[in-house]
């Protein structure tokens, strides 16, 4: 009996257990997040939404899942099989890896690694890298364009992205999600790192629409200018993982937020997964509502933004923040 | 400056949209659920064309047969079968044709003849090939007696072409049964 314990108290069935989890939780997510997304865009055009399958249309998503399944898979003429059918799996399958380290509540908890951040940062870059091999395998100059689009848009907003977490990781001193969650929960609401650094949150958020390629940051796959952009020539689960991803990285980007600038799991009146829940969910309606309010901007608008607005601006922040934790040490 | 001014304008013009957008996600959608619901606003709907029948006489198309209608088509989707009162059904479509001063196309093929007499036509059938309609309405204008208007059929479907070649005379009878009907009721 103590042996069955002792083994399950290991840390590789904790690692596998949290995978296992993690992946349902996405799956779910995915089914959940495009109810949602339909039902905010029809509401916001003044129509029902989904509405015939199951009450209040709540089935659609299973339907439309069950029909991406059962699609065939399709590959066009000359295409590199290998990095064809490699893009669509290297996108969907660090999505798992990316939710390990985030502390969806005190005990609820993946893998609690002293670098945390660096962890997310580094396993979400390697969704460029899939747009990119999509893009490039899939012998069709839309693809193509939406990949290198893809690419120039990620590593620019990289950076701004990166600049602002620095930030707050100068101002709790760790890298791990933990201790920073740890360092908000001292003062109640007030000590949330979005009241002492609001320029970072929304330099953080606008850089993770860019990187999410959600509107107004659509470029890669803008339909009107590329028709589908990387995934133009997926078909069936192809493209079923390429969507899945999407919002998999929504929910990446959205619970690093609440843990880096909302205080995380804490929250007044009680603590817990609930709170952690519900910041994440509240981020992205808001990234949500920007889809379904702003056009897309244009290709050279997209990077003047960055660069002539965010890296400046975030720069300067972090400098700001630096000066003022030595003064204050 | 100015730039700086620009871009706190934009940002603004950000939150501006957020606020149209937040406020019509409040507002009752506007759309029906279309087979359990159909809209009520039809009034202004301008389907194929309709006869209008005579006030005292449902049953009865307000139409004289003068084919003004069937002449200026230029479709040619219209076809009128009348007869002059005592005589055969079969009568020839000379006799029948009735040409104002107006100088309508074609017209110049068939022989014109004009009626003097005030004796009314009796109309026989009268059939829309609506496949071949552009609803540009020509009928509806030039007919003298206004004996055709826009139906309010908004709803028309059908699996074949025949489906969509309607008989008017017998929709007028329909029409004039379903209103008996719902006066009976």
């Amino acid at each position: 009996m103590t042996q069955i314990l002792q083994l399950l108290m290991h840390p590789l069935v904790h690692l596998l257990v949290a995978l296992i989890a993690l992946l349902t939780f996405i799956a779910l997510n995915g089914l959940i997040l495009v109810y949602v997304e339909r039902k905010v865009a029809g509401f916001i055009q003044r129509r029902p939404g989904p509405f015939e399958v199951g009450p209040h249309g709540l089935l659609q998503p299973l339907a439309d899942a069950l029909k991406l399944v059962g699609k065939q898979l399709v590959m066009p003429r000359e295409a590199d099989r290998i990095l064809f059918w490699a893009a669509p799996l290297l996108s969907f399958t660090p999505v798992a890896i990316c939710l390990l380290p985030i502390p969806f509540g005190p005990h609820l908890l993946g893998l609690n690694v002293n670098l945390g951040v660096l962890l997310v940062l580094a396993f979400s870059g390697l969704n460029v890298l899939a747009l990119c091999l999509a893009g490039w395998g899939s012998n069709n100059k839309y693809a193509l364009l939406g990949a290198a689009r893809a690419v120039a848009q990620s590593v620019a907003y990289e950076i701004p992205l990166l600049l602002s977490v620095l930030c707050v990781a100068f101002t709790c001193g760790s890298l791990n999600f933990v201790d920073i969650t740890a360092s908000q929960t001292t003062h109640g609401l007030l000590s949330w790192n979005v009241f002492s650094q609001p320029l970072a949150f929304l330099i953080f958020f606008v850089s993770a629409l860019a990187e999410t390629n959600r509107a107004p940051f659509d470029l890669p796959e803008a339909e009107s200018e590329l028709t589908a952009g990387f995934h133009t020539e997926y078909s069936g689960m192809g493209f079923g993982l390429f969507f899945l991803a999407e919002y998999s990285y929504m929910i990446v980007v959205c619970a690093v937020a609440s843990v880096l600038f909302l205080g995380g799991w804490s929250g007044p009146f009680f603590s817990g997964h609930w709170w952690m829940l519900g910041k994440i969910y509240a981020l992205i309606l808001i990234m949500m509502w920007f889809r379904w309010t702003y056009p897309r901007v244009r290709f050279d608008q997209l990077l003047n933004i960055c660069w002539k607005w965010l890296i400046p601006l975030s720069l300067i922040n972090l400098l700001g923040t630096a000066l003022i934790i030595n003064l204050v040490r | 400056m100015a730039t700086i001014q620009k871009t706190l304008k934009g940002l603004w013009s950000l939150i501006v949209g957020l606020k149209v957008t937040g406020k019509e996600f409040c507002r009752p959608w506007i759309t029906v659920h279309y087979p359990r619901q159909e809209v009520t606003n039809l009034d202004s709907y301008r389907g194929h064309i309709d006869l209008v029948p005579v006030s005292a006489n449902p049953l009865k198309p307000l139409c004289i047969v003068c084919r003004r209608c069937e002449e200026i088509c230029p479709s040619g989707c219209i076809h009128i079968e009348g007869h002059m009162p005592g005589e055969e059904k079969e009568a020839p479509v000379r006799q029948l044709l009735l040409i104002s001063n107006v100088l309508l196309p074609h017209s110049a093929a068939r022989e014109p003849v004009c009626a003097t007499d005030k004796t009314l036509r009796v109309l026989d059938g009268f059939t829309l090939n609506y496949n071949l309609c552009s609803l540009c309405g020509l009928c509806v204008q030039n007919c003298p007696v206004s004996s055709l208007t826009f139906s309010q059929d908004v709803y028309l479907a059908g699996a074949s072409r025949k489906d969509f070649e309607l008989d008017l005379l017998q929709r007028l009878k329909g029409r004039a049964g379903s209103a008996k009907l719902k006066h009976a009721a």
